[in-house]
């Protein structure tokens, strides 16, 4: 066996996340289920309101972004769930590669599934909500992304903190959920203003937020992340 | 048990809870009966000198302790650190939920409904989350290295939060009072009140140290009591625990 160099931070992370990928395509059990979900609650919530009394595109952004948040939750359960079965986070570990890598190559394959899921879930909304959506997808997808960014790094960062916890399926909800405010606030209010058919400069001051939200984020769950892990 | 009987007797007893109590109870009977009704709210106003100071101490006080905490303990790694940090959020969560209960009390009679999604409001309402979501979470470890980094992190991160929150629900009007004392220029209260309104902050912070000041002891304690029987007595790491 020759003495093999260890790959760099992102190269590290390409690794991690291509890992992270292969074993969710292979059962795509956390992905399906995720789905299921999504549509689940996207028929729920139109029956639970009265469609009569509130029109359905009022209706249709707070609903995307909350089940967003929920079927996101369910994915980013995982993620740190399954190192703990044959504690397979030990070999992670000590395999020759910084913490910050494992944390980017995660939250990346997190990104991969939340955006999967989104691009099944929006069409969906779309469909049962009447929605505009051709007009609207380009800025559409941006918030998406954007939001997707700032949720999948807090989730990443509480995943890792939660999963060997009791109470952890619990716990990752109730921790992550106040720091959610500031993604899907911004996202549910932008996206409300483009489906009224406002200009998308009407939500520039929501898109900031999320902008900067994902900066100050995705820095900070990188750095805080080694803290979650050491032993 | 590492040098705990002698810390134990160093302390003495406990004069601070007293001492803070005394003060309250002299603040409420000014505020009652010595200060004068404010002219349109009436006898409602009082709550104002509960519910600013407990703010002002759950928001930015106990808040402030824990990310500041946190953050040291990551770097230092002193174990005191985390006791101070959750003694503060134990209490904090106490004066934040005086806050969002006194809150609605004052805002039926003046606004005319116990709660209005306000930014204030709201922010409060999820720091007080994170609060609790930070409890919740120091319950479910029980390893003390692992629990206190992993809410070292969730209390920096908490910190890292409240702007967000804030401009976010900011961008949502807002229906609350601005602040009337720690604003630029002179505080727009009578004397009077404010006399009241100070004496109350002080009594109400003094209260704050002493309940974080007997969290911490009780803390110490505990971690002593962990440390002597770790295998044997059932009996004391169940009470470890009931009380984390």
């Amino acid at each position: 066996m020759s003495a093999r160099i260890p790959p760099g931070t992102f190269a590290a992370a390409a690794l991690i996340a291509r890992k992270d990928l292969a074993i969710e395509f292979r059962t795509r059990s956390a992905f399906l289920a995720a789905l299921v979900f999504a549509l689940l609650a996207i028929v729920i919530f139109y029956f639970a309101w009265d469609a009569t009394a509130v029109s359905a595109i009022d209706l249709a952004p707070g609903v995307l972004w909350v089940i967003f948040t929920f079927s996101g939750l369910l994915g980013l359960h995982r993620s740190f769930g399954v190192e703990e079965a044959d504690r397979a986070i030990d070999a992670l570990l000590a395999s020759p590669i910084e913490r910050e890598a494992v944390f980017l190559g995660k939250a990346f394959a997190n990104l991969v599934f939340v955006l999967g899921v989104q691009a099944l879930a929006i069409p969906a909304v779309a469909l049962f909500y009447n929605l505009p959506l051709t007009r609207v997808l380009g800025p559409l997808i941006a918030i998406a992304v954007l939001a997707a960014i700032g949720l999948v790094s807090i989730g990443t960062l509480f995943s890792a903190m939660t999963a060997n916890t009791r109470l952890s399926e619990l716990l990752l909800p109730v921790l992550a959920l106040p720091f959610f405010v500031p993604v899907v606030l911004p996202a549910a209010q932008s996206t409300a203003r483009l489906l009224a058919g406002r200009p998308v400069s009407e939500a520039m001051s929501w898109l900031r937020i999320l902008i900067a939200f994902d900066i100050v984020f995705v820095v900070a769950c990188a750095l805080a992340f080694p803290f979650t892990l050491e032993d | 048990m590492t040098g705990s009987p002698s810390a134990r007797e160093r302390r003495g007893s406990d004069w601070l809870l007293p001492v803070a109590i005394l003060a309250l109870i002299a603040t409420f009977v000014r505020a009652i009966y010595f200060t004068p009704p404010e002219a349109k709210q009436g006898a409602a106003q009082k709550i104002f000198y509960v519910h600013v100071p407990s703010a002002f101490i759950g928001l930015y006080v106990a808040f402030g302790i824990v990310a500041v905490a946190g953050g040291l303990y990551l770097w230092l790694r002193d174990e005191r650190l985390d006791r101070i940090a959750a003694s503060a959020a134990e209490v904090g969560v106490v004066f934040m939920t005086v806050v969002l209960v006194t809150g609605p009390m004052w805002g039926k009679p003046i606004w005319g409904t116990w709660w209005t999604w306000d930014a204030r409001l709201t922010l409060t309402l999820f720091i007080w989350f994170v609060f609790v979501g930070y409890l919740i979470l120091r319950g479910a470890i029980e390893d003390p290295a692992v629990r206190a980094r992993y809410s070292a992190v969730l209390g920096v991160l908490g910190a890292l939060l409240v702007p967000f929150i804030h401009l976010s629900v900011y961008l949502f009007r807002t229906l609350h009072p601005m602040p009337i004392i720690l604003k630029p220029g002179t505080p727009s209260l009578p004397g009077n009140m404010l006399t009241t309104f100070l004496m109350s902050l002080i009594s109400l912070l003094l209260l704050f140290v002493a309940l974080v000041r007997a969290r911490y002891r009780l803390a110490e304690t505990l971690d002593a009591l962990e440390d002597e029987d770790m295998a044997e007595s059932p009996v004391a790491s169940l009470r470890a625990e009931s009380v984390r």
